[in-house]
This record gives structure tokens, sequence and C-alpha cells, in this order.
């Protein structure tokens, strides 16, 4: 293991790119994503990398180019956030379809309109359907750890899929941490080069993203759904194997304080630490209180939720986007989806909050978790939100 | 005593938010100036970029609606069309109309839309934090083109005003600066004649201002407006690049 430094971790992110040894960035700069940005630019142009840094003109071109990369079999990063990731959305589902495995940081803002640069979740879950494997990282050093993983998960012959890895704009991109970073030696031992399973090459002629007539083309919506249910068995591997490298294990649902709890809170991405706080302190008063963190959103890690649910009477659901019009946040009704047939299943409370940067405090967490009690119904509420 | 200098009334009782130098503060005036001259305040309507400019409406005590990064000269489309009576221009970046608005911008332009664009061309990307934008000049710096712009990567810098001349939509181009008190003047001319041209129904105009950022340029206010004449525009040469009506 490399030492400890203290690093911004959009920098850390860059740098954990550049220990994979990618072959092309194509990544147009959209704030809080820029330091990722500028930062693998610095590090490709000082030739610490042999790669090739595409200066496109938007991010349609950024994930198209990356698509064409990773076609011929070349290792490829992008990274976007809010309005970047909206104007990829027409190319996600084409590059799942054809397998092919880009990964992608998403520093979490915000979407127009109106405009907002902070940081929530609305940007990524208008892609939730787009096939790609969709994960959350807590703190800096779950980003550097997590984006190596990502391109081991992303190139398995067993998964072959996109992966987009969140990280919360500002407050965690901008934040300055103490991290531990790998060594090259180890991460050439973790991560081998990419073995493309089928790759564009004049001497092995293919094609890829073919048009697909009626007669076929549920079949291959099948399959990737399929593909995308499947892979979580290899992500959970891979985990397992980075916890035997490097000491520190991840896993698709976690828990903090949640054994006996009656009530749990879920939470995506980086407030998790802030309700790990609220845990704390409402366990000091005797409430029963635990937390469930969700890493992985895409493919939903169903057994594991439950497991890590099971016994408790109310479960909070942290969620920072809304469907307009519909039932709730997105996480809080697909779980009540999800769990619609489970004999004893906890009371869900949605609550909708945090968005476009508007902070959530550990008393946030506690006036939720009072709010919670008295709620009566499951309907979803907007915690401090003005009329 | 006379009154003889006052702050143009199209412009609202708010201090700008531009860094010290910016070519911006100077560009919006003169539009607020002359909007005032031409008598339009009450039909004049703006559309702010994605960009340093994003705020114009804080600024413009006129009508404004915020367009989506790069979609200024669509939305104009779509309100000339609608309101062919008021007068309605994009306020755009090198970003925004170069680069992610490549497309909106060039057909628009190619349609002939009666609409007028206010260009303005900082060789950066300028509210990101100075990355290489379609416009940065060869050898430049910038956050993503460390070692300075190299045409085998990263091709040459776009002259938009060259590119959309040769549309036969397009009606009148010219190329300011913001630089000099004798290019603040032409600069100011020529927004007044795009904007007449619009009055007129003559059709698409353009006018770019070669607008000096000595934050991302990483230069005193001074050399930065040096710059734009003995560096900048050698590749972006000013002057009056089409007009219809003119000798252009």
């Amino acid at each position: 293991m490399g030492k400890r430094v203290g690093m911004e971790v959009a920098i850390a992110a860059s740098e954990a790119v550049a220990l994979c040894n990618i072959d092309v960035a194509a990544v147009y700069p959209i704030t809080p994503q820029s330091h990722m940005a500028e930062h693998l630019a610095d590090i490709i142009h000082d030739g610490r990398i042999d790669a090739e840094f595409i200066t496109v003109e938007s991010e349609h071109s950024s994930i198209s180019a990356c698509a064409g990369a990773s076609a011929t079999g070349a290792r490829v990063y992008t990274a976007t956030s809010s309005q970047g990731l909206m104007y990829m959305h027409e190319i996600l589902p084409i590059v799942s379809a054809m397998r092919l495995p880009v990964v992608m940081g998403n520093a979490n803002r915000a979407v127009s309109g109106p405009l907002n640069i902070w940081n929530d979740h609305t940007d990524i879950m208008p892609q939730r359907d787009s096939g790609w494997i969709c994960m959350f990282a807590e703190n800096g050093q779950e980003v550097v750890d997590m984006t190596i993983q990502s391109f081991k998960i992303a190139e398995h012959p067993d998964v072959m899929l996109p992966i987009v890895l969140n990280i919360d704009g500002f407050q965690l991109t901008h934040m300055i941490e103490p991290l531990e970073f790998p060594t090259q030696k180890e991460v050439n031992k973790f991560l081998p080069p990419r073995k493309p399973f089928a790759s564009l090459h004049p001497d092995n002629p293919i094609s890829m993203g073919c048009f697909n007539t009626p007669d076929i083309y549920a079949e291959t919506m099948k399959a990737k759904d399929t593909a995308l249910h499947n892979s979580k068995k290899t992500i959970v591997k891979i985990w397992k194997e980075w916890g035997k490298q490097f000491g520190r294990t991840y896993k698709p649902v976690e828990t903090y304080r949640a054994k006996g709890a009656d009530t749990l809170i879920l939470t995506m991405g980086s407030m998790g630490e802030t309700a790990s706080i609220a845990v704390d302190e409402l366990r000091k008063k005797g409430a029963a209180v635990g937390l469930v963190r969700l890493r992985l959103w895409r493919p939903f890690p169903l057994d594991e939720l439950r497991a890590a649910i099971k016994g408790c009477k109310t479960l909070i659901v942290m969620d920072r986007a809304i469907s307009f019009g519909g039932a709730g946040g997105p996480v809080g009704t697909e779980i009540k989806s999800l769990l619609y047939h489970d004999k004893g299943r906890p009371r869900i409370v949605d609550f909708i909050m945090g968005l476009g940067g508007r902070d959530v405090t550990v008393n946030d967490f506690i006036a939720m978790v009072e709010r919670a009690k008295k709620k009566k119904d499951e309907t979803y509420e907007y915690y401090g939100v003005r009329e | 005593m006379k009154k003889v200098f006052g702050k143009p009334e199209s412009l609202k009782d708010a201090i700008f938010h531009y860094c010290a130098g910016c070519g911006h503060s100077i560009t919006h005036r003169l539009i607020a100036e002359v909007i005032d001259e031409m008598g339009i305040r009450d039909i004049a309507i703006g559309i702010p970029p994605a960009g340093c400019a994003v705020l114009a409406y804080n600024y413009f005590d006129i009508d404004m609606l915020e367009a989506p990064h790069g979609r200024g000269c669509a939305v104009a489309t779509g309100m000339k069309r609608t309101l062919p009576d008021k007068l309605i221009f994009s306020y755009q970046g090198d970003g925004d109309l170069a680069a992610i608005g490549t497309a909106e911008t060039f057909h628009a332009a190619n349609r002939g839309e009666n609409i007028t664009v206010i260009f303005i061309n900082n060789a950066v990307y300028g509210m990101t934090g100075g990355q290489m934008a379609p416009t940065t000049l060869l050898g430049q710096a910038s956050t993503t083109s460390p070692p300075g712009r190299n045409a085998i990567l990263d091709g040459y810098p776009v002259r938009m005003s060259e590119i959309l001349a040769l549309l036969e939509g397009t009606k009148y181009i010219e190329r300011c600066a913001v630089n000099t008190p004798a290019n603040i003047i032409r600069t100011r001319r020529a927004i007044k004649k795009a904007f007449q041209y619009q009055m007129d129904d003559v059709g698409f105009t353009m006018v770019e201002v070669l607008s000096q950022c000595p934050t991302n340029w990483k230069m005193t206010p001074i050399d930065a407006c040096k710059w734009i004449d003995e560096v900048m525009a050698l590749s972006f040469p000013p002057g009056v690049i089409k007009d219809i009506k003119g000798k252009g």
C-alpha cells in the first residue's frame, strides 16, 4: 500500500484512473467535475500514462468517443455531471447494449431548470434504466478504491457492462481527505490489461450495434437485463478480492449500528457519513436507530437489502431526487415496490430532501427520524422545504 | 453642471460579478447603451448562455430567458418566429456557441433566422476554469492543454465568424474587440448595426467580440488587453467579415 496523502477527491479520482493505465479519456469540462478533467489532462500531457486525451466539444461526443475507443478494445474513462450526463442520455443505453466496459465518474449535481450547480441525485436517477452498473461512493477513499474496482468489474468477461460511479458534487469532489493509494504494482496485480471478448479490428471483422428488427429487439433487451442482474455475482466477487488484497471490504448494501434497530435510515452517497453521526447521537439517547447504505443501485441488491433491514419496523429512505407526479422519490418508490410482497416488511417512509445542494445536517436526520415516528401513512414527504 | 455620462437605463442597479478586467462588463454595457439609444427596451429580449455570463439577467433590465448550454440560437429561433416584432438576441461564449452549440448556431444561421448573436470569444472556457475551447489559440496553455494547444491532438482555432459568413443565410457578421477605447466604440457601432438589421428584417446577424479574460489567461488586465491586439487578433482578425448591405 502506498503512503497516506491529503488530496482533493476529484484529483484523487483522476489519480486512481491513472493507476488503471487507461488508453483513452474523452472529457468535456463541467462544474463540479472540472478538476477531474483538468487533472487527467495534466497526467496525460505529463506523459505519466500513455493515453489519448480527447478534448471533445460536448458530452454527447465524449461518451460517443468512449464508445468508439472501447469498441476497439481500449480501456476508456470519462467523467461528467448533471447537464452533461443528461446530454449523454441518448448514448448511454447504446454503450450498455454494445456491452462496452466504459467507466464514468459522475460528480452528482442538480439538473436544470432552474439552473443549479450544487449536489443532489437528480442527474443520475433519469439514467437508471440505461443498463449501466450504477454505484455510489461515500468518501474519498471509496472513490479511489471503487474507480479501480470499476475497471475490473466492467471488463470482466462475465459482466462487460459500463459503470457509472457517483461522486457527490462539491460535498465529495471538492473535499480534501486523507487517502491511501495502492501502488502501481499492487494495481497491476489486481487489474490485468483488458482482454476484450470482441473488438473491432480488420483482421477479425465483426459488426457492433446492429439494427434490430421486432423479431430480435426484445431478446436483446432481455439479454441486457439478464446481464445486469448477473453482474452482481461478479461485483461481489471482485469486491471480496479487493478486500483480501487491500483490507477494505465493499458490499452492495452496508450497515452501521443496524443490529437490533427498529428504525433504519437508508442513504446513498456522501450523506451516509452525516447520517452515521446522527445514528450515534440517537443511540446515545437510547433510540434503536441504525443506518443502511445502498452502495449498489444497479443491479439492485434486493437480497442484501432484505437481509440488512430484517426485523426493523420503520425504514426511512432519503431520496435526493423526485419522480414528478409519481409515487415519490425513485429510491423509496422502488424499495416499496420490491418489498411489496414481503410479509412483515417495515413501514417505508420516503423523504425527499437535500435537493440542489440544500444542507442536510445531523439535526435534520434526527428530525426526520422523529417525523417518521409520527407519520401514519407511507406517502412521500418533502423534508425542510418551504410551502 | 451638465451630466454627460450615466448608467444605461437598460442596466439594473446591480454590481457585475465579473473578474477585474473582464470584457463581459464592457459588452453588457454596450448592448444596454444601444438598446437605450434605439429606444427598443420594451421590445428587446435577451438569451444568456451557460458560462460566465449566465447571470446576465441580473444585470439587464429587459426580458431575458436562460437557454440550456449551447441552445441559444435554437431558443432565439422559437422566440423570433412567434414574436417577429421583438428584438431577439442571444449572448453566447465560445464554449456555448462554438463547442456544445455549434450545430444550433450553424443551422439557425443557415436558415437565415432574423436574430442577432453577440458572440464573446475569450479563447477559453471561462466559468469552468480556463479549459481549452475550440477558439483556443495554437500553443495557448489551458487547464486541459497544459503544454499549449497542439494542432495534431486538438485541431485548430475555430473561426466561427468566417465559417458562418459562408452560409447564404447570414447577412452581417463583424469581429470586434473590447480591449481599447477605439475598439469599444467600434463594437458599439457593430451591435447597433446588427440590431438595426434585425429591426429592418434583413436576417441573421452576429457580432463576435474578442474579450479579455485576465483570470484564465493568468495576466494582468492591461496585459490581457495588449494580448488581444498582439496575439489573439492574428488568429482572429477584427473587421467586417460579411455585410450584404455594406461593403464587407
